[in-house]
């Protein structure tokens, strides 16, 4: 082998180490750096009080509830909307172009930036239909947003579905839906359950398309209640607080409960995958 | 019978109207923000608005000109996907082919992790660590600056190159890369010079997609990017379009809000770009990978 080649290979595996090693060096930097800063101030008070000006102390306890009555509302909307979605996709439509053209608005709203989300949002949700800065219309602006997630998810679950159960079912008789009560949808919980868990992820992350839809305000509500009112979530409370209000170390501690989050919903996925992958192959 | 058909059809129906409600949305995000993203451009005329080099919103004699706001955006994109680019390439190379398992699976995990990390985290470690080391290392009066940013950017579209990058990478067919070997090439030359021109459209996506992150990225870059309406320098203070929008809504109105929504609309158009670019080289990532 001569000398330039011998160069070349050299070059290009240490130019592969060391960018491996940069990916992998800001992770642990990130990780390490985040939880060390955050966890000390994450204590008993800051998670189960509100905010109060008297008392001189910050408590997320409302951000926390606003973040799961979000999440809740999301994903009551966006669920029978993407399942309903694939399954049109997958059981239904037979135009070839009505199906490249759903597929095409669904990657164009994957691609969309958040802002935009927000704006829209702000413009539809609050100003046209009335609902004001409320976490319903933060809630309706992620719905648009999750929809094509929770929509894929579902149909590749849908494709593993053997095409010979639909045919069972239908040489037993059944109508179209009663093969889709009974086969298709049972088929599609896993693809449901995946494509929640990247929902949940996503919302707990989104902050720009919830600023000015559900707005930044700490107050203490129930779920309906809630809804209707305006609430800042714990990534919108994080960016106020550092922000608007300098107030780093409540920053830094948001920051490792969502760090701590962001670990377990990755877990759970892989989690998740796996025990359907096996499961599908018994 | 009839009875039933009835019935199926009105399930069918329902499916169908389920199925076109993506494309509902989509139609709704475009037509509100045509409809009020024009009348501030109508009112400014499209050549000042693009071309103007001045914003000066809340003057007592306003100008809209979002010039630097456009030129920051692709700058800013521009240096992330200079730096982001050859590391997320050369790291997928690494993981799709070089890497043994026990590494891959653990540098999986981490690339997931710096994925899902929210976008006001990073935001906070750049306001923290980022801005101070820029400013102490440059001597300069502040560190929030469009380098900041384009450090921050880069981190953040790392994740999207490396998973698209390694996807496209691992769909290469063995046998091109056996024959290669065959033929007496080392790994390192077959995976460079054989594997990546197979993946090569693959490739082009994860950058496409890098670029549309960047571009669209709001909240991390409007904590460590100064937010002055200047034109760009790498080391002022800058604004990009999305935190144009992000920054004045608050207590914008009149003809500065209508002016907000421009920018958005403009910020729209670039992103429609970018997506027909994706769409283009994923179709034919699907086409030449088989």
């Amino acid at each position: 082998m001569n000398r330039g080649r011998k160069c070349y290979i050299l070059g290009m595996k240490l130019l592969m180490w060391l960018s491996a090693g940069i990916t992998a060096a800001l992770t642990l930097f990130l990780l390490g750096y985040i939880l060390l800063k955050g966890i000390p101030y994450i204590t008993w008070e800051l998670l189960s009080t509100k905010p109060s000006y008297i008392a001189e102390r910050i408590g997320i306890l409302p951000d926390i509830l606003n973040t799961l009555y979000i999440i809740f509302a999301t994903l009551v909307f966006v669920i029978p909307l993407g399942v309903g979605a694939a399954i049109y996709l997958t059981e239904y439509a037979k135009n070839k172009r009505l199906v490249g053209m759903i597929e095409y608005a669904a990657e164009t709203l994957s691609g969309i930036p958040s802002i935009i989300y927000g704006l829209v949002g702000m413009l539809f949700f609050c100003t046209f239909l009335n609902l004001k800065t409320s976490l319903l219309a933060g809630a309706l602006t992620l719905v648009i947003m999750n929809l094509p997630t929770v929509m894929r998810t579902t149909q590749e679950s849908l494709k593993t579905v053997p095409q010979s159960y639909r045919e069972g079912a239908f040489g037993l008789g059944a109508g179209k839906w009663r093969v889709i009560r009974t086969v298709v949808l049972p088929g599609c919980v896993d693809g449901v359950i995946t494509g929640c868990i990247l929902s949940v992820g996503r919302i707990l992350g989104e902050s720009a398309a919830l600023l000015f839809t559900a707005g930044i305000a700490h107050d203490l509500y129930g779920l309906f209640e809630g809804l209707s009112n305006s609430g800042s979530t714990l990534t919108v409370a994080l960016y106020v607080y550092a922000k608007e209000q300098g107030e780093f170390e409540i920053a830094f501690a948001i920051a490792a409960i969502l760090m701590i989050l962001t670990l377990l919903i990755n877990l759970a996925a892989a989690l998740i995958s796996r025990y359907f992958k096996k499961r599908r192959s018994l | 019978m009839k009875k039933k058909r009835v019935f199926e059809n009105i399930i069918h129906g329902i499916f169908l109207i389920l199925g076109l409600v993506t494309v509902g949305f989509v139609l709704l995000i475009t037509v509100y923000l045509i409809i009020s993203g024009i009348p501030a451009i109508r009112e400014i005329g499209l050549f000042p608005f693009l071309f103007g080099r001045t914003w000066a919103s809340t003057a007592a004699e306003p100008s809209y000109g979002i010039l630097p706001f456009i030129l920051t955006s692709i700058y800013g994109t521009a240096g992330a996907i200079v730096i982001g680019v050859p590391i997320g390439f050369m790291t997928a190379v690494y993981l799709a082919k070089l890497a043994p398992k026990g590494v891959k699976s653990v540098m999986s995990a981490a690339v997931s992790l710096l994925a899902g990390i929210p976008s006001v985290v990073y935001g906070l470690v750049g306001m923290i660590v980022l801005v101070p080391a820029v400013r102490k290392l440059f001597h300069l009066p502040d560190g929030a600056s469009l380098f900041a940013a384009i450090i921050v950017l880069a981190v953040m579209i790392l994740p999207s190159i490396i998973k698209v990058s390694v996807t496209a990478l691992e769909a290469v067919p063995k046998e091109y890369e056996d024959a290669s070997l065959a033929l007496g090439a080392t790994p390192a030359e077959t995976y460079f010079r054989v594997s990546v021109p197979a993946a090569k459209s693959g490739i082009a996506a994860a950058v496409v997609l890098g670029v549309g992150r960047a571009i669209g990225e709001a909240m991390a870059v409007m904590m460590v990017a100064g937010n002055v309406a200047n034109m760009p320098s790498l080391f002022g203070s800058v604004r990009f379009l999305t935190t144009a929008v992000a920054s004045e809504m608050s207590y914008s109105s009149g003809l500065q809000r209508q002016a907000l929504f421009s920018i958005a609309l403009v910020l729209f158009l670039f992103i429609m770009l970018i997506n027909a670019a994706l769409n283009f080289f994923l179709k034919r990532d699907k086409e030449g990978g088989k």
